[in-house]
């Protein structure tokens, strides 16, 4: 496959693994959990690297998973002792950001990691990275990781979805039917952690917040239905996925940041013209309705 | 050492002193609104703007800068308020996705202009993570006096602020207006943050919002002794993050001030008269002792009544 090929399979394996997480993030009300978890992630990593000096995929992406349920954790324990959600949200991940900012500029500065690279991700170097897989040959690294995420992604969501549908709309249901809702919190939070790793050398971490977030937001500007949700999602972040990279190379700057811009568009766009929630339909269907109030005594 | 005895150094001390008390009384309003993360949002929000007019003005000083970071975060608590309250997307979402798009475009913007030879001079990527040491007397004066005036700000109006964050109807009656103490909030929400971006970054500058607020809650339950706290913790982050990021070379302050700020946060969290993990654990010992030796004494009492 040529260079710009696997840059956009790539750029589209992060708009659908990210794009199908972020509906239940959006649903569930935890969109800053997924700011939150994008950033202790990079202390995860720069953890696992101090402790095997290696950059291997899944050290991190383990270095990363325990971030991620530490931060759901700690975040908990603080609500539970009485500080609003929010705020400890903000208490947890600044500070544990700014630790792993610490640790990559005192200790592993020199190294393969930089914050730069971290915040922004370096998406035109990800061909250029790649591994030997029996039967296919050479493979980039950060695209066999999305890969593997993604298939995990739909599987988990696959196998319970039944189950995710009740804890996301009705948790109180779902827990009088014996569903462990604590636990499927956690085990989504793994998931939101680990398809945040993986979208880390494509995108970075602050723009997977967009890639997360938007094109799910967007998409419940159209639809009521859960799994067409999912669908729209997906493609929606692929379209910005692709728009942002032709836009990037077009006016040669910051790959991922016109990504995250290019959702950005896709947002404004459904907050206009979307039929139902849609800004343009809020000021033509009033009239609608008055004139069908006025002509309905008759 | 002999850089903590250097003028210059003694200049940026005050002003990031003076900046993390402003932005610990502040963040007490925000705290109480229950918008600490708007903070976070916002001050993210802020760095399409910095850069923006940066490359129409070609401008380096810090109080044209702030100006262009006042609009692109006001716009983006705008963007947040309308998504808000015209479709069924939550305010976390909202903020979510302002934060993300905004800081988006600003690395768009960044890029380009780290591709021009001026633009690479100018030192804007300070201000991802805060660069305590880059700057000049110019702006450690405009920080200091935008600082001293949010904290003037926060004083004059305290009863008006404490009437506003308790009880908005009480307020109301007494002819406050609820809408005009709005606006002001967010613009001393946002001066706050701009004041900040240069020092500690945009990432960073919603945890000198947060952490101090958090931390004081531990100690008080009165409002007023909860502000002089919050405003003390951040005083003592801010001074002290930037002592230890110039005692280093080339080390970023933002993240110093934020893991002092995060320490003060474990100390009261552990020790905190109010509602610290030691105090509690104590009560609770001695509530189950106060329990054990009254279901003794009643079993005792039944024992002779048989």
């Amino acid at each position: 496959m040529t260079y710009t090929g696997w840059i956009l399979l790539t750029a589209s394996l992060v708009g659908i693994s990210c794009g199908i997480v972020g509906v239940f993030l959006i649903l569930r009300k935890m969109a800053m959990m997924a700011d939150a978890i994008s950033h202790t992630v990079l202390l995860g990593i720069v953890a696992a690297y101090l402790l095997t000096q290696s950059l291997s995929g899944i050290h991190m992406v383990i270095g990363a998973a325990i971030a991620g349920i530490l931060t759901t954790y700690f975040v908990q324990w603080f609500h539970s002792k009485g500080i609003a959600q929010d705020a400890s949200i903000g208490v947890v991940f600044t500070t544990l950001f700014s630790i792993g900012v610490i640790l990559i500029a005192k200790k592993v500065g020199n190294a393969h990691l930089d914050v730069q690279h971290a915040l922004m991700g370096e998406i035109s170097f990800v061909p250029w990275n790649t591994v030997h897989l029996p039967l296919i040959g050479e493979f980039p690294l950060a695209t066999f990781m999305l890969l593997l995420v993604l298939t995990v992604v739909i599987v988990v969501i696959g196998l319970f979805y039944k189950e995710w549908k009740l804890t996301t709309f009705d948790p109180a249901l779902a827990a009088s039917l014996g569903i462990p809702v604590l636990g499927m919190n956690y085990l989504f939070m793994t998931l939101v952690s680990i398809t945040t790793v993986a979208s880390f050398d494509a995108v970075g971490a602050i723009m997977v917040v967009a890639m997360l977030i938007t094109p799910a937001a967007s998409a419940y500007l159209w639809t009521d239905k859960l799994l067409i949700m999912i669908g729209l999602s997906a493609s929606f972040g692929v379209i910005s996925a692709i728009i942002g990279y032709y836009f990037a190379v077009w006016i040669d700057t910051s790959i991922s940041g016109s990504m995250a811009f290019a959702t950005g568009i896709i947002f404004l766009i459904s907050f206009t013209c979307s039929p139902k929630h849609g800004a343009l339909s809020h000021i033509i269907r009033p009239k609608i309705r008055t004139k069908g109030h006025v002509q309905s005594p008759n | 050492m002999s850089i903590l005895l250097s003028s210059n150094f003694q200049w940026v001390f005050i002003s990031t002193l003076l900046l993390g008390i402003a932005a610990g009384l502040v963040g007490c309003l925000a705290y109480w609104k229950k918008q600490s993360l708007m903070s976070d949002a916002l001050s993210h929000a802020a760095l399409p703007g910095v850069v923006m007019i940066f490359l129409l003005f070609q401008v380096k000083d810090l109080f044209v800068l702030m100006i262009g970071a006042s609009i692109s975060a006001l716009l983006g608590a705008f963007c947040i308020m309308m998504i808000k309250s015209t479709t069924r997307i939550t305010e976390d979402t909202a903020m979510g996705m302002i934060l993300a798009v905004f800081f988006g475009g600003g690395i768009v913007l960044l890029t380009l202009v780290n591709k021009t030879s001026t633009g690479n001079q100018a030192g804007l990527n300070n201000f991802i993570f805060g660069q305590a040491a880059s700057m000049v007397l110019s702006d450690v004066m405009t920080m200091s006096i935008l600082a001293v005036a949010v904290i003037f700000i926060v004083f004059i109006g305290f009863k008006e602020w404490k009437l506003f964050l308790f009880d908005p109807n009480f307020a109301k009656g007494l002819n406050l207006s609820v809408k005009a103490m709005n606006v002001v909030y967010l613009l001393v929400l946002v001066l706050t943050i701009v004041v900040g971006i240069q020092a500690v970054g945009v990432i960073l500058m919603s945890a000198l919002l947060i952490i101090p607020p958090v931390s004081a809650r531990y100690w008080t339950h009165s409002f007023k002794t909860m502000m002089w706290l919050s405003g003390i913790f951040g005083g003592i982050s801010g001074a002290v993050g930037t002592t230890i990021s110039a005692l280093g070379t080339g080390l970023p302050t933002g993240p110093f001030i934020v893991v002092t700020s995060g320490s003060i946060f474990l100390l009261s969290l552990f020790f905190g008269l109010k509602k610290g993990l030691v105090v509690e654990s104590m009560m609770q010992r001695n509530k189950r002792k106060e329990i054990l030796e009254q279901s003794v004494s009643s079993s005792f009492i039944k024992e002779v009544n048989r």
